[in-house]
């Protein structure tokens, strides 16, 4: 614990940031209904009512608290792309490893069909297969965990590659243990570092994704509080010269930088060790 | 030269393959549906006649190999087919809309590409100076921020408080080349500022990787000027890597504009795509899915191609 401290405390100020912002965007995920004067979708004025002391940020096109549905949206928007990202990285590197220690035809499948997958823009494959499944919270985490899963895939593949060449490996599948066993015993803790920088900016990618497709009415559906279909059910306030619509995008951009600011350092940190 | 034509060859099957797979998969995730595509089209209270009707308007009673290959031959020759929901064809639909987004990120292109370049080549120039370091946080901060975001403040900053600018980009068909630039100057904007934060960082991470080689450790040591180590003897050596950046941003371009259309309500092919996703217009979401997948793809080989041409020690194989 100490020692974890005693990191931190060098930590480049960009890094402290960072870790302060994350922390205080968990902090409210968290303790949202505790925090929330209202609730989540109760109407509770006109619409697009000012500032005041009673609705700090006004309200929305429904007239439902502007600062409620921010904090409800750091619980909803955050949570979901948090989700989505563990699934992705729970498939792409069973997959990867999987992959990396069968090799042969398996491998070769695996990553001509991930290959395949790729060379389809995010977005728009994104967007075909929300068609097909239709817009909905469980659609939309299983669309893109899918895509996300291939590109932890060709990490956790690569990555695994260079730990099943090693002698424990080999002298763990000369005595007879599992494909599961050495997946989960041998690799994972040799392959867990540099998957942990990369979940940081993976979480960034999906989390922006899924901004991105709320914003365009395809990701979190209403009525749940969410940053993306903030932005775009009040956006209309803009042209009054009104900039109450961008905090949610704000706060999306501010929860990217910071997650950036802490993914620098650890990786800086990982290079350093290595010299 | 035998051996770079064979690369050559090889790259450009690859992705043609690429191509004719991925046409394959669009084609094919229509089949994942729960139910069939007239069912949910029609809706649970279609009676079996309307159904079967349905079905053998759209040729759904036809095996899949034989849609697909009629579908993609069709594809070739231009016929794109009649949208599922209002029945008018594809083609109508998209000629008008293609035009127009190309244009967006074509205009974004032209000042974004040059304009990425120079910033990379001063930033690598004047690399951990205060220059630097603020261009480093002003690129890392417009990608970070959604895209939407961007271009809601250009709208207030321009449009809003300037009024420099129209905030929606309608474009009447006949309009002026004049008109039209003015009109998109705002969406072309936010798309620049987007692909240039990514493309400049690129280009400073590939010249200053290059900055470690012993060429530029010997050019140093003879004396060579900071300029002429970067212009002369660095830049040569990197166009290879940035070309790669150029062609993957351009390629981007073309997919972050569904979202910049939306914001400026701007009449393109993602706004389209984008309508068509919510209607649940199977046929037209098909159609833009592999028109932006094939430019996408057809740019990434470009890149693939551009970056064997200009590598010299291809020419001569060990």
């Amino acid at each position: 614990m100490n020692a974890i401290l005693h990191e931190l405390r060098k930590a480049p100020l960009t890094a402290k940031f960072g870790i302060a912002v994350v922390l205080f965007y968990i902090f409210v995920a968290v303790f949202a209904p505790l925090l929330a004067p209202f609730g989540e979708s109760e109407v509770v004025g006109y619409e697009y009512e000012p500032w005041s002391a009673v609705n700090w940020l006004g309200t929305d096109s429904l007239g439902r608290d502007m600062a409620t549905r921010m904090i409800y949206g750091a619980r909803n928007t955050i949570g979901i792309a948090l989700v989505t990202t563990m699934i992705a990285f729970a498939v792409g590197s069973a997959a990867g490893f999987f992959a990396a220690v069968l090799q042969g035809w398996v491998d070769q499948v695996l990553s001509r069909a991930v290959d395949v997958v790729i060379s389809i823009p995010t977005l728009i494959f994104a967007l075909l297969l929300l068609t097909i499944f239709g817009a909905s919270v469980t659609s939309l985490i299983g669309v893109i965990a899918l895509i996300y899963a291939t590109f932890v895939y060709r990490i956790a593949r690569a990555v695994a590659m260079g730990v099943v060449v090693m002698d424990y490996v080999e002298a763990a599948q000369v005595r007879g243990e599992g494909l599961w066993w050495i997946m989960r015993k041998e690799i994972l803790p040799n392959a867990a570092p540099p998957l942990v920088a990369e979940f940081g900016l993976r979480f960034c990618f999906v989390f922006l994704t899924i901004s991105g497709l709320s914003f365009l009415g395809l990701g979190i559906q209403p009525p749940a509080a969410d940053w993306g279909s903030m932005v775009r059910e009040n956006a209309s306030l803009i042209t009054f010269g009104d900039l109450t619509p961008l905090i949610p995008a704000a706060a999306i951009g501010l929860l990217t930088v910071a997650v950036n600011f802490i993914v620098d350092w650890m990786l800086h940190k990982a290079s350093g060790l290595k010299t | 030269m035998h051996y770079l034509l064979r690369l050559f060859v090889q790259r450009l099957a690859l992705g043609l393959l690429t191509l004719f797979v991925v046409s394959l998969v669009i084609f094919l995730s229509i089949e994942l549906l729960p139910g069939d595509v007239a069912q949910q089209v029609l809706g649970q209270s279609a009676t079996p006649e309307n159904l079967a009707a349905f079905r053998r308007e759209l040729g759904l009673d036809q095996p899949a190999h034989t849609r697909y290959l009629s579908w993609l031959g069709g594809f070739l020759q231009g016929d794109l087919g009649n949208s599922l929901i209002s029945g008018l064809p594809i083609k109508d639909l998209i000629s008008e809309r293609m035009y127009n987004t190309f244009f967006l990120a074509g205009f974004a292109a032209v000042i974004s590409v040059p304009l990425a370049v120079l910033l990379g080549v001063i930033a690598a120039l004047y690399r951990e100076t205060f220059l630097d370091k603020s261009i480093n946080v002003a690129t890392l901060t417009a990608i970070s921020v959604p895209e939407f975001f961007v271009g809601y403040i250009l709208v207030w900053l321009f449009a809003v408080e300037l009024g420099m600018f129209p905030s929606i980009a309608n474009l009447s068909e006949d309009a002026s080349l004049g008109d039209r630039i003015y009109r998109t100057f705002l969406p072309a904007l936010t798309l620049t500022l987007i692909v240039t934060a990514h493309m400049m960082r690129m280009t400073r991470a590939s010249l200053i990787n290059l900055l470690a080689l012993p060429f530029i450790e010997m050019a140093q040591l003879k004396g060579a000027s900071q300029r002429r180590l970067i212009v002369i003897h660095a830049l040569p050596n990197a166009i290879a890597p940035i070309v790669t950046v150029i062609a993957i941003n351009l390629a981007y371009l073309i997919v972050g504009v569904v979202i910049v259309e939306v914001v400026f309500v701007y009449p393109g092919m993602g706004q389209l795509l984008v309508d068509s996703v919510a209607k649940r217009d199977f046929t037209v979401v098909q159609t833009a899915c592999l028109l932006f997948a094939a430019t996408y793809i057809l740019f990434n080989l470009a890149s693939d191609l551009i970056s064997i041409a200009s590598n010299p020690r291809l020419l001569h194989r060990k």
